[in-house]
């Protein structure tokens, strides 16, 4: 294959620089034409990349559509990217949240007050560059880049166009994920140093032929040599802080609850999902060892992360920040999914950040709804607003009930995958599964909470009574989101089979590793 | 092949157009139009159902798997997880389907009048539909985890229904919603069991399916039927016919000879032969048995495909749960759950713990049964449809569906009869307590709930259903004369406080009762749900009065009504278990069951007659029930048929045993229909009869001596006065039975429990967990104190001997933003944007250095 012909997944890619620089040169005051822009240049991508899953071949576990071209060949680095069925769904995830995110910003009120619309659709755009970048790349360098440069647009959209404490939650975020990532670019760096290129697929391969051994002698030896274990972790811990894995979760409610609404679907949306589609790419293929030594103390964090974040989820008063604390429950069955190292688990893991995509992205969507009608987020300023807008709070009730992981809608295929996988899994099994399903109770608990508290009850509040109906852009906005939430809940087959063959990979690679199969490992290394 | 079989789809599809259409054009279409699709699609479903039973009649009862068109799969994950879109119809499931459509059907109708005027009438007709589609999900899927999609789904619907007058003022409304939620979460943790269970078959197993196509549910009925078909053909035709049924015949004489329950025998037997002829070979999961596995040819030889008796021709990994349930079983294989092995007894023990709770939560059984009661906040159609007839026997169904799996499960058996008999008995004597006319039907339904899933815990899987269907017509029924009741109370009300002046601002429209109900200024003080404002209806609402009489007497199993039948086979059932039941165990559950529920008619009779002289007997108490009139037909026409159904159902089953009625209406019909899917669907047959006259005789003079009770303490002179207000129990006043009977009132403080050692320590906890260690802990003191200050003291000790000016400026760029963001937003923006563009810089030149530093120590 020629690696260097313009492959469709660079334009997916730079579509939305080239809508960037079109921006550029439009004026401040020219608001609708920049908005419309932004959203075109977002909805071209979308379109993009749906081309890309009709090239898609399922069968195929490698890369497909690759391109690579030199980058800084004397450091083995190189413009690199590539899909296969681990990214092509956040691909499209990411695609398809944008425009989303975009429209549901044209009437924000944030934007009027706070102007500066051109600079806002600008950073929207280079965001959704460095996040497409973020799941194409196949260049640990490459990769780091994009993973930092989403930081810088999602910093200035908390801190310009957030709410009170706007600065205070974007520096925190900006600090906390730094502080991961630099804890990541040194395990990169020493990986890619170990092996004479950045290139992924080509450090897997070393990995797998036994000719780059990252040695590995325990959880956590002192053993000089042994390095497997700290690579493992300075990769883990960055991609737990963005997940976030308990307990680094301490910036999501800030993050969350600051942000403007679309920067708020950003969040749950996709980059909470660079964590985890971090660990299913690099963590365990590039470190299968230390990833079967540590899935149980992982998958023992997503546990406590479920039911952690669902109990505290419960005791929220503001609405925007008990859907951020259901994230932690939401995300940590996708890590447990991934740590029970079967494909159950792994397919299950990544359809779920899908769904979590959608459901909270829905729901931060629904909550900036009402934001924009109220300026309140506080869960007492509500009650019986069903009744005040039926059409919206029908809608709030599906999405509520998909995150929620009812059968027959997304959210419940993703979790009931997960935990079937878990059951099953080699290195965890019943107990794991036992308390994560506690969390199917749980979530019941904190999300009917919220239901029954801003939309049932007396329509008793005068500031409630008269809001506006939806607009349409609102409705258009929601659309999408429904017939995901139907079409993944009721057909996911078309889904799972995107990932099967890519997700078989990983784990035949990594399953080499299992205690059961240590003996056989041993024999095949004295062999060599 | 195109059969009747394959309609049966539209048993979910046409409900989920109703539901649609109600949805999108409801309020186009108008009241009228919205109630008559409803009805129109329930009705459907009911022709459809009826259909399917036609075609399994005429099918030799034989269960057939549908794959409905366009969904050909569900979740598919390479080749380890395949679980389909895939519908059975047999006669379990067309038995659920054919009762629960037509008991919709007309509580559809009944809603047509009752619901009238309420401003989201169609949403109601939706939600109904929308109950309908999934309920039939439910019982048609082939799988554990289609029917766990019904399972929730009809959740959902039982939550949004209960929670329909969400927005009533005075507290109304928040009341109704908290009765929905708690629903949800009571039937959620029944849920966690659901998804244990299903996630412990599926790796037991390696699917969810029921069976698969081409097995057969019930083998020895086929064998047994073949075997006579066989020797038929021997005589007309004169074929020589493969020797069959050996296990049977041998099982029934051992049977004889040891009193014990030939099925059971014969499966041990089974299982010894198996052992034996397995022995040092490779094939163990074939079952080698002399007696069976071979092709039964099609006696008149016109087909060349073999018609197959059993399933030994099959491959354990290709049969479906039960099958291979069974034939592990036999092998007395370990199952293999990677961190740890158990025996498949084991296994199969915890799943059917799993499952019960998954039932428990369904069907409000102890102990967590105490969303029901409240659920009667919903409107009463929904309580007569969902809370009554069709949703929560879900369990029991569940449970019945699972009968291969339960009947080897023993110390599970054992404790499902402990479970329904108990909450049979004290959900009974805490109706005898209550003054709510709803609320009494609700403990009702609980325990006459408790009796189907004791039935199931003896092992008489029939049983369990007869009742289900017979309890789904009397109760309905009961259900909607007490709306119909409550209808005419509030209309009584509304006019005997328009008569006063009490409240000029209504108008005499029909269409206000629902507002009516909270718009009275007095209203608070009045409930029309309240028996001690009725009394005297029996002139009044004739209609409701001779119908509710009949719901009575079948509830209370009076002779010949349907109840009766249903109730005395559950009981004769027990007996039986305890006399021949195969382990100790279940001898000694039987017996318990047979008190518990005997105990437990007693009451039913008592509380059901109690609410007869409260609600329609003696003089009227208020001045509402004075002017209490008949329902519209709308309502009273279900009544009607529902009535004559709570009569006559009952003789779809009719024991031979009784005074003939068997030539008549045939014998045991439905146990013979059931029979054909379930294995133990009366597994005491060569034992003794569905029905034991001395025990049903003995019921039958409790249930009268309990009416008759009732009526010397609630009838004549002993009603309760017209002061309402301080209307006090008989039983109340009387020193003797005043403290169990306010134990029964307090509805033995089971929520009051539940909150103090469930609900209250979660709420604090959640508090806890989210304030004080999330937050100011972990959030504040740590993030913000402990690292931001430790990380500051660090910085400046750094930046001390380092003095970089541009450390300076970045930490300055950082204060700047942080102090005057607001006034100076664009001066200090860009102020900042240039720091990052620096440290980015500075980052970058940093990597490239480290990066440089190996190459070039490579290099050099």
């Amino acid at each position: 294959m020629d690696t260097s012909a313009l492959s469709l997944i660079t334009v997916v890619l730079f579509l939305p620089v080239v809508g960037l620089i079109v921006l550029l040169f439009m004026r401040e005051e020219q608001a609708e034409n920049i908005k419309w822009t932004a959203f075109g240049f977002s909805i071209a991508t979308f379109i993009a990349s749906l081309l890309l899953w009709i090239g898609f071949d399922n069968s195929e576990p490698g890369l497909q559509m690759v391109q690579r071209l030199d980058f800084l060949p004397t450091f083995g680095i190189s413009y690199y990217v590539g899909i296969d069925g681990l990214s092509l769904l956040l691909v499209i995830l990411t695609t398809f949240i944008m425009p989303l995110a975009i429209l549901s910003s044209f009437r924000a009120h944030v934007l009027h007050e706070r102007g500066r619309v051109k600079l806002y659709f600008m950073f929207m755009l280079l965001l959704e560059w460095a996040m497409i970048g973020v799941f194409v790349a196949q260049d640990l360098f490459i990769f780091y880049v994009f993973w930092e440069v989403t930081l810088v647009p999602m910093y200035f959209l908390i801190g310009i166009w957030g709410a009170e404490q706007r600065v205070y939650a974007a520096v925190k975020f900006f600090l906390y994920t730094m502080a991961g990532s630099i804890l990541m670019l040194l395990a990169i760096l020493y990986v890619g140093t170990a092996a004479g290129t950045f290139a992924v697929p080509e450090i897997i391969a070393g990995v797998n032929a036994g000719t780059l051994v990252f040695p590995f002698s325990g959880l956590l030896s002192l053993d000089p040599v042994s390095v497997q274990s700290f690579l493992f972790l300075g990769f883990l811990i960055a991609f737990a802080i963005k997940v976030p894995i308990w307990p680094l979760h301490s910036w999501l409610p800030d993050a969350h609850v600051q942000a403007p609404t679309a920067g708020s679907v950003i969040l749950a949306g996709v980059l909470l999902k660079m964590g985890t589609y971090g660990i299913v790419r690099f963590c365990l293929p590039l470190f299968p060892e230390a990833s079967v030594a540590w899935a149980p103390y992982v998958a023992l964090l997503a546990v406590i992360g479920i039911i952690y974040g669902a109990w505290v989820s419960y005791a929220q008063t503001d609405v925007k920040k008990l859907v951020a604390y259901s994230s932690v429950s939401h995300l940590g069955f996708v890590v447990l999914g991934i740590f029970a190292l079967n494909a159950a688990g792994i397919q299950g893991g990544i359809l779920q950040m899908v769904n979590h995509g959608i459901s909270t992205g829905g729901l931060f969507l629904l909550v900036g709804m009402l934001y924009e009608r109220r300026h309140t987020k506080a869960l007492d300023a509500f009650g019986g607003i069903w009744k005040a807008l039926p059409l919206y709070g029908a809608i709030s009730l599906i999405v509520t009930l998909s995150s929620m992981g009812l059968p027959g809608l997304n959210g419940f295929v993703g979790e009931f995958t997960i935990l079937l996988g878990s059951f099953g899994s080699e290195v965890l099994g019943f107990f794991f599964t036992l308390f994560a399903t506690l969390g199917v109770i749980l979530a019941a608990v904190y999300m009917l909470y919220m239901f029954q508290k801003v939309y049932m009850g007396e329509l008793d509040k005068e500031e409630n009574k008269n809001l506006e109906p939806l607009h349409w852009q609102e409705i258009a906005v929601m659309i999408p989101i429904l017939i995901a939430i139907f079409w993944i809940g009721l057909q996911p087959a078309p889904f799972f089979s995107t990932m099967d063959a890519s997700v078989n990979k990983v784990v035949r690679d990594v399953e080499v590793y299992f205690p059961e199969n240590a003996d056989t490992v041993a024999l095949s290394m004295g062999e060599k | 092949m195109q059969t009747y079989a394959q309609l049966v789809p539209l048993m979910i599809l046409i409900p989920s157009i109703g539901a649609f259409i109600n949805f999108f054009w409801g309020a186009r279409v108008g009241e009228k139009w919205s109630s008559r699709i409803g009805i129109f699609a329930s009705a459907l479903t009911f022709v459809v159902a009826f259909l399917l039973f036609s075609y399994l009649t005429n099918n030799h009862n034989e269960g057939v798997i549908v794959n409905p068109a366009f969904f050909d799969g569900w979740i598919r994950i390479g080749t380890s997880v395949e679980i389909p879109w895939q519908m059975r119809v047999d006669t379990l499931s067309v038995t659920m389907m054919m009762f629960v459509s037509f008991v919709a059907t007309f509580i559809h109708i009944y809603a047509s009048g009752y619901m009238h005027g309420d401003p989201r009438f169609t949403r109601f007709f939706a939600y109904l539909n929308m109950f309908l589609a999934f309920m039939f999900v439910l019982v048609s899927g082939n799988n554990y985890l289609m029917l766990f999609v019904g399972w929730e789904g009809v959740g959902v619907c039982s939550f949004l229904l209960i929670g329909f007058w969400f927005d009533k003022p005075n507290g109304v409304g928040w009341k109704n919603s908290n009765a929905a939620r708690k629903a949800m979460i009571a039937n959620r943790v029944g849920d966690f069991g659901m998804l244990m269970a299903i996630f412990l078959i599926f790796w037991t197993f390696g699917t969810l399916d029921y069976y698969r196509p081409g097995e057969i549910a019930n083998v020895e009925l086929a064998e047994e039927q073949a075997h006579e078909a066989a020797a038929e053909g021997e005589h007309a035709e004169g074929d020589v016919v493969v020797s069959e049924g050996e296990i049977n015949t041998e099982a029934v004489v051992e049977g004889e000879e040891h009193t014990e329950a030939a099925v059971v025998e014969g499966e041990e037997h089974a299982e010894a032969v198996a052992e034996e002829s397995t022995e040092g070979e490779e094939h163990s999961e074939v079952v080698v048995d002399e007696a069976a596995g071979h092709v039964e040819e099609d006696a008149h030889g016109e087909s060349a495909v073999p018609h197959y008796t059993n399933n030994e021709h099959i491959e354990t990994a290709q049969l479906g749960v039960f099958g291979q349930a069974e034939r592990m079983i036999e092998e007395g294989r370990e199952v293999d759950f990677g961190p740890f092995k158990l025996p498949i007894k084991t296994v199969i023990i915890l799943i059917t713990l799993f499952l019960l709770l998954g039932a428990t939560g369904k069907s409000a059984q102890i102990p967590l049964f105490v969303w029901l009661p409240d659920a009667m906040a919903g409107p009463t159609p929904v309580s007569a449809l969902i809370h009554a007839a069709t949703m929560v026997t879900a369990g029991v169904y569940m449970m019945v569906r699972s009968n291969v799996l339960f009947v080897n499960a023993p110390l599970t058996s054992f404790i499902v009869t402990m479970i329904g008999a108990t909450t049979a008995i004290i959900a009974g004597f805490i109706a005898m307590g209550q003054w709510d006319i709803k609320r009494v039907l609700a403990y009702s339904t609980i325990s006459q709930l408790g009796f189907m899933v004791a039935a199931v815990g003896v092992g008489a899987y029939g049983a369990a259903m007869f009742h289900m269907v017979t309890h789904a017509f009397f109760k309905a029924l009961l259900f909607l004369g007490s709306g119909s009741v409550i209808h005419g109370m509030e209309h009584g009300h509304h006019h005997a406080s328009h008569a006063h002046g009490h409240d000029d601002r209504h108008d005499d429209h029909h269409d206000d009762y629902h507002d009516d109900h909270d718009d009275h200024h007095h209203e608070a003080e009045f409930d029309p749900q309240d028996m001690r404002n009725m009394g005297g209806l029996r002139n009044k609402m004739p209609i409701t009065y001779w119908t509710y009489l009949f719901g009575t007497l079948a509830l209370a199993g009076i002779v010949p009504f349907a109840g009766f039948w249903s109730k005395d086979e559950i009981l004769a059932d027990s007996w039986l278990a305890g006399l021949y039941g195969t382990t100790g165990l279940q001898q000694f559950s039987g017996f318990i069951a047979l008190g518990l529920l005997i105990a437990a008619a007693g009451f039913t009779a008592f509380y059901m007659w109690r609410q007869m002289e409260l609600v329609f007997y003696g003089k009227p108490r208020t001045e509402a029930a004075e002017a209490v009139e008949e329902s519209v037909p709308a309502m009273t026409i279900p009544l009607v048929v529902l009535g004559f159904f709570s009569i006559f159902i009952g003789f779809i089953n009719t024991p031979s045993e009784f005074l003939g009625l068997s030539n008549i209406f045939g014998k045991g019909n439905m146990i013979h229909f059931l029979e054909y899917t379930l294995q133990n669907a009366h597994p005491y047959a060569p034992l003794g009869g569905i029905f034991n006259p001395i025990i049903g005789f003995a019921a039958l003079a409790l249930g009268l001596t309990s009416i008759f009770l009732a009526r010397s303490i609630y009838g004549h002179g002993h009603a309760l006065t017209p002061n309402t207000a301080q209307g006090r129990d008989p039983l109340a006043a009387n020193p003797d039975t005043g403290a169990i009977w306010s134990l029964a009132n307090a509805r033995m403080y089971w929520d009051e429990t539940y909150y103090r050692l469930f609900e209250g320590p979660f709420n604090r906890l959640s508090k806890f967990l989210a304030d004080t260690l999330d937050w100011d802990f972990w959030h504040d003191y740590v993030h913000n104190v402990v690292i931001a200050k430790g990380f500051n003291a660090i910085g400046r000790l750094l930046s001390q001997p380092v003095d970089l000016g541009l450390i300076d400026g970045a930490v300055n760029g950082v204060g700047r933003l942080v102090t005057g963001f607001s006034g100076r937003l664009r001066r200090v923006q860009t102020g900042y944007v240039r720091t990052y563009a620096i440290t980015l810089l500075l980052g970058v030149v940093f990597v490239i250095i480290v990066l440089l530093l190996p190459m070039l120590q490579r290099n050099g």
